[in-house]
């Protein structure tokens, strides 16, 4: 097994802090150059199984605005982002929403749900 | 029909604050907390906060609320905030002039024009984005040269696709973050061309929103001509010298329907420059004291209308001081005025604010002007802050503590970067 130095650049906060990840070809031996751990953690989960937020909006009919800001209750696997994008690209809901709302329930069995980012009243 | 919120105004307020996005609406918190009793917001849109409603993604509030938010999340969370504290919210109104007395003349549809007496005002009107204007770029003038964040609000709010095929010239966050919300909707993004050798943009927008989609980002490059009659349908882009203009034998063609332009923000100062604030003309807002108050008495100020800001929390924070301040004005308090002015030296391009005084705690935000690995921040010979890295793109915020200050006796302080072995 070879023995590698990752870099990661953090982006669990704005500071950016630059992470560099031990591995010893089995498993991380160490992560260095984290401010918190929140950073620590985010190299891990870079390393292994990088996740991400998704935020994007839906349709919306009968409210004060036609777009509804959406986003995953939780980050998921990097590479579904565009294919949950193309699948909220489907859904209209109606107004009124409020912000937290589940608009859908595990979609494309991600493991976890889209929830609305605001409140947009009727009209 | 569109509701307005339309309280029934009073002939005087102890705070008034122009402006009702992230600095507005801290600043009102800020003025409450400090004793204000009655404070109003002027808000020019149909709806108080700002900005926020169209930055959709995260990344909001881990300063201030310890969590993660999306930006139409946080703009509810302060919001309800300022409801539940009793602060009148006007939108659709517009504050045309402040006179040495403060009495306050603002115009609306609701109230027609109204003048209103204010123990002190809060400047937070934020900024605009450059345009084309600002960097004549050369080329037609077709349609489809559109700024980042204009295309942010058709896209993320109004429900409307700029293009399909686009180029976005600048590297600055709302542009990278654009880059990922064209290709999430569906569009091919086919470059960002930064004119600098080095990202404008946070790090973190520069790995989530490109990398992650594999968009390319060109350093050094620059959009050479605009090509294109009714609407644009190419554009000419080179690498530059450098004196930082295009070299053109080495330029090559993009066909594209669509041209972002994420080129920086200019502090909104109509206002100001009305009531002739002094104004910093590295950061193109006005010069302000340690308690944010500009150089018209009673009249504070906060936000991007200051100095630009990367993270709204930093603005949150500002603004909640600056808030804070000029509520104990509107209370008569009164506090020592400030005996140190802190002069940019050597790499910095600024600092805010522009003079502290001894008797207290000063949180000092500044810039410098190229990147910088394993530097120093120093106040003179006072204080010395040891950096791991310096980005021009992030804002520095330095804590100085009275004991700093006090072997200092001049009037002020140079503020230099240094690199370190």
């Amino acid at each position: 097994m070879n023995a590698t130095l990752t870099h990661y650049l953090c982006i669990g906060c704005p500071l950016g802090c630059r992470l560099e990840v031990e591995d010893d070809g089995n498993d991380i031996v160490q992560v260095r150059g984290h401010q918190c751990k929140r950073g620590e953690n985010f190299a891990k989960e870079e390393h292994k199984d990088p996740r991400r937020m998704v935020t994007t909006t839906v349709a919306i009919r009968g409210g004060e605005l036609p777009r509804l800001p959406v986003k995953t209750a939780a980050p998921i696997p990097k590479n579904r982002m565009q294919d949950l994008a193309d699948e909220l690209h489907k859904v209209v809901v109606t107004a009124p929403i409020n912000l937290g709302d589940v608009i859908l329930a595990n979609p494309l069995d991600i493991g976890t749900d889209v929830v609305a980012a605001r409140d947009i009243a009727a009209v | 029909m569109r509701k307005l919120t339309s309280p029934q105004l009073k002939s005087s307020y102890d705070v008034i604050i122009v402006g009702g996005g992230p600095a507005g609406l801290a600043a009102a918190i800020g003025a409450k907390e400090a004793g204000a009793e009655s404070i109003l917001i002027v808000d020019r849109e149909q709806k108080a906060g700002g900005i926020l409603w169209q930055c959709i993604h995260p990344g909001f509030g881990l300063h201030h609320f310890k969590e993660e938010l999306t930006g139409p999340e946080y703009a509810q969370r302060f919001l309800k905030q300022v409801e539940e504290e009793g602060v009148a919210v006007i939108s659709d109104a517009y504050v045309l002039d402040i006179d040495k007395e403060r009495q306050v003349t603002l115009m609306s549809s609701v109230y027609g024009m109204h003048s209103i007496k204010a123990g002190a005002v809060v400047l937070a009107m934020g900024a605009r984005e450059r345009t084309r204007g600002a960097i004549h770029t050369p080329g037609t003038r077709p349609s489809g040269v559109l700024t980042a964040g204009l295309a942010q609000k058709l896209v993320n709010m109004l429900g409307y696709m700029p293009g399909r095929r686009i180029v976005i010239l600048g590297s600055g966050d709302i542009g990278l973050i654009m880059a990922r919300r064209m290709t999430l909707e569906g569009a091919e993004v086919l470059g960002v061309f930064e004119i600098m050798p080095y990202a404008n943009g946070l790090n973190r927008n520069i790995v989530q929103c490109l990398h992650d989609f594999d968009i390319p980002l060109h350093l050094s490059h620059t959009v050479a001509q605009i090509h294109g009659q009714e609407r644009i349908n190419a554009v000419t882009v080179a690498p530059v010298d450098d004196k930082l203009n295009p070299i053109a034998d080495k330029g090559w063609e993009i066909p594209c329907d669509t041209l972002l332009l994420a080129i920086g923000l200019i502090p909104e100062n109509e206002l100001s420059r009305q009531l002739n604030l002094r104004l910093d003309p590295v950061t193109n807002g006005p010069i302000v004291n340690s308690a944010m108050e500009t150089s018209m008495d009673g009249v504070f100020a906060c936000g991007n209308v200051v100095h630009i800001h990367d993270l709204v929390d930093f603005v949150t924070q500002e603004a909640l001081s600056a808030g804070r301040n000029a509520g104990e004005y509107a209370l008569g308090q009164r506090r020592p005025g400030d005996n140190i002015r802190l002069v940019p030296g050597n790499g910095v391009s600024y600092c805010v604010p522009h003079t502290i005084s001894t008797h207290q705690t000063h949180t000092v935000y500044m810039r410098v002007r190229k990147p910088h690995e394993r530097c120093s921040i120093t106040f003179g010979e006072v204080y010395e802050k040891k950096l791991r890295y310096a980005f021009p793109a992030e804002m520095i915020t330095v804590t100085l503590k009275p004991e700093f200050l006090e072997t200092f006796h001049g009037d002020a302080l140079v503020v230099d970067v240094h690199d370190r072995e």
